[in-house]
């Protein structure tokens, strides 16, 4: 099997998945106890009103037809509209992802980056005061709830210290930079707008680190044991033995080897790092799609939450499927 | 004749929760220049331990905590930090440093199962380049690519595949890829741990023989690291018997099978099937080798010894001359 070939039965094993995403997520929304439209104004509304609101969204039709609609209309980016106003809810995602997509890739990063950091240095220094320290702090970041911390992490350096802003994806006395990709980072780089830089790095810092640090413990855990493991290998000792430098032996014999279940664990990680996103956007008020999600549960809008879940469950497939391909594509054992 | 190794009162402890044990105790040996070594001895007793110490390879919880080894090098290797003069150098006063540079370039060390010494994500020629650079950091990897090559191609390894992985070669070749790999900077020492135990016999004698052919090729001093009695008869010089951690009995090899000194040599001899009497019936060693956590007092061997007397319980045996030319542990001829 060539790579390519890996790559398309890949993708078409992705197409079930994503079906039956699709169902459950449609079906969920309906088993839910009482009428959507009815929870949706709660009580004063006219029995008119009620109809016209039921046929706009198409309530009214058999769940059949409203199936089959549902799902002819995702390939084309028609992930139906708002009980709010009517509005397509594609459009709000594509306002608000850009926000969560720049916090959950800094996020991530920091996450994966800190975290083999440390999880490496761990397995290094086994069994010292080095190892134990490195790994209570795992545990306990990995313990501690994301909005708690946020808040810890707000107090101190953002009331107290007052070294970073609260909240927010960038300061209202500034212009925010000309929108390219929406990431405000990469857009200032692009634009050479180097302030608008400074202020969305500020502004990311808090809650990246937030939610890095939540997830960041079980890559120190995954790292360290990974490590531990390979470092005793046959082929690690028989490296050290030609006289290979430390820094060689550990990063491209034994980290190369440690590296494939890490990525795995990245992939996993990803829906984690998206249900902690909607929290930590909360705390943080940042403008992304998990404020979003909760301002509209908040306002019992069934077809917007039913959009957005189905938004991010078609994003952790996707980013499964390129874990895989990188799997296969970094692995020489599978890459054939 | 020159000794190029020289151990003395070499001492090797592991740490573990239940205890210390001492892994290699005492030990005694020299090594002459050109001359195979065989060190022969149960699983556990040691050897490869042995083994591993002369080039400070050594896992954690292991560690030498006694005695020097002294290697002779003909001229002055490495620069700077990395220097070591021409002379006798005491191995295990070496800063790590200068370890890296007699590491593949002065001794090399062959791993039991070639199946797990080679790093299953980089390709046979990375690891050439990565030895070979590793030892001139001037070289450029086109060259030390085609090094590679040359040493494949005298292995009977075809020079492309150099390109291919650990995985696309048999267990027979992955063998002599490594056996190219230890001898491709031409080193004065050659420590080959079980170099043939996991392959199947025909292979086994293959390999064994171009061991040979390469040793008189490139005047390698050799130990050969076995369980095997039958392979150290065809290939060593010397032989070195190891029971428990401790030196029983050294002598040359037609010497030692044919009028082994110590009461372990003779029954382990005695031990070793003989395809052609089949009549003849297996005998073996009643007992088991002693708790390296939780040693017997005096001799190792004592309570598995027919000849055993009261002093072997209490006094550890020297190593004294023994009438054959060798030297042997054993109270039977210490005049006790």
């Amino acid at each position: 099997m060539t790579l390519r070939s890996y790559v398309v039965t890949r993708i078409l094993m992705m197409i079930p998945v994503i079906l039956l995403l699709l169902t459950l997520v449609f079906m969920i929304v309906r088993i839910l106890p009482g009428d959507p439209a009815l929870l949706h104004f709660e009580k004063n509304v006219t029995p008119e009103v009620l109809e016209a609101f039921r046929e706009r969204l198409g309530l009214d039709r058999p769940i059949h037809e409203q199936f089959i609609e549902y799902l002819a209309g995702i390939p084309q980016g028609n992930l139906g509209i708002s009980m709010q106003d009517y509005s397509p809810i594609s459009s709000h995602i594509v306002i608000r992802f850009p926000a969560t997509l720049e916090l959950t890739i800094f996020s991530m990063l920091f996450a994966v980056l800190f975290g083999i950091a440390l999880g490496i240095r761990s397995a290094k220094k086994y069994d010292t005061v080095q190892d134990y320290t490195i790994r209570t702090f795992g545990i306990v970041t990995y313990a501690i709830p994301v909005f708690f911390l946020g808040m810890v992490l707000q107090f101190i350096f953002a009331i107290y210290l007052g070294w970073l802003p609260t909240g927010t994806r960038f300061s209202l006395r500034y212009t925010v930079p000309t929108k390219i990709t929406g990431l405000y980072t990469i857009d200032s780089i692009l634009t050479g707008n180097f302030e608008a830089l400074v202020i969305s790095l500020r502004h990311l810092l808090l809650p990246s680190i937030t939610l890095g640090l939540v997830l960041c413990g079980i890559f120190i855990r995954l790292t360290r044991t990974n490590m531990l493991e390979t470092l005793r290998m046959d082929f690690v000792v028989a490296a050290e033995a030609r006289g290979l430098s430390d820094r060689t032996v550990t990063m491209t014999y034994a980290f190369k080897n440690a590296f494939l279940p890490i990525l795995t664990m990245i992939g996993l990680q990803f829906a984690a790092l998206l249900a902690g996103a909607i929290l930590t956007e909360t705390t943080f008020s940042w403008p992304g799609l998990g404020t979003y999600l909760v301002d509209r549960i908040a306002h019992r809008d069934y077809t917007a939450i039913q959009g957005t879940v189905v938004f991010f469950g078609i994003l952790v497939s996707l980013v499964t499927l390129l874990v895989d391909i990188l799997y296969a594509y970094l692995d020489p054992r599978i890459r054939l | 004749m020159v000794d190029i190794l020289k151990i003395n009162n070499l001492t090797v402890e592991y740490y573990t929760r239940r205890g210390t044990a001492r892994a290699v105790d005492r030990v005694f040996l020299n090594l002459e220049e050109n001359k195979t070594l065989g060190l022969a001895g149960e699983s556990g007793c040691g050897k490869s331990t042995l083994g591993r110490s002369i080039m400070r390879i050594v896992q954690y919880p292991g560690r030498i905590v006694e005695g020097e080894i002294l290697f002779n090098i003909k001229e002055d290797i490495g620069s700077n930090k990395r220097m070591i003069g021409r002379g006798e150098v005491n191995i295990v006063e070496l800063s790590e440093e200068q370890m890296r540079t007699l590491r593949g370039k002065e001794m090399a060390y062959i791993f039991q199962d070639p199946m797990t010494s080679l790093n299953p994500m980089l390709s046979i020629g990375q690891h050439f380049t990565q030895l070979i650079e590793a030892h001139d950091s001037n070289i450029e990897e086109e060259a030390a690519l085609e090094r590679g090559q040359e040493i494949l191609d005298s292995l009977g390894i075809l020079p492309e595949r150099i390109t291919d992985y650990p995985h696309q070669f048999s267990g027979g070749m992955r063998q002599r890829v490594m056996i190219g790999l230890g001898l491709a900077l031409r080193p004065k020492l050659l420590i080959s741990d079980e170099p043939t135990t996991s392959l199947d016999v025909v292979v086994e004698a293959q390999i064994l023989e171009e061991m040979a052919e390469l040793k008189e090729k490139f005047n390698l001093t050799m130990i050969l690291i076995t369980h095997n009695l039958g392979v150290l008869a065809q290939t060593a010089d010397n032989i070195a018997i190891m029971y428990a951690g401790r030196l029983m009995e050294v002598a040359a090899t037609d010497v030692l099978f044919g009028d082994p000194q110590h009461p372990y040599t003779q029954e382990l001899l005695k031990s070793v099937p003989d395809v052609s009497k089949p009549e003849k019936k297996l005998s073996w060693i009643p007992g088991a080798p002693p708790d390296l956590l939780d040693p017997p007092q005096g001799c190792m061997f004592h309570l598995r010894c027919p000849y055993v007397m009261e002093i072997c319980g209490e006094v550890v045996p020297p190593l004294t001359s023994s009438k054959t030319g060798g030297t042997v542990a054993c109270h039977l001829y210490t005049g006790g």
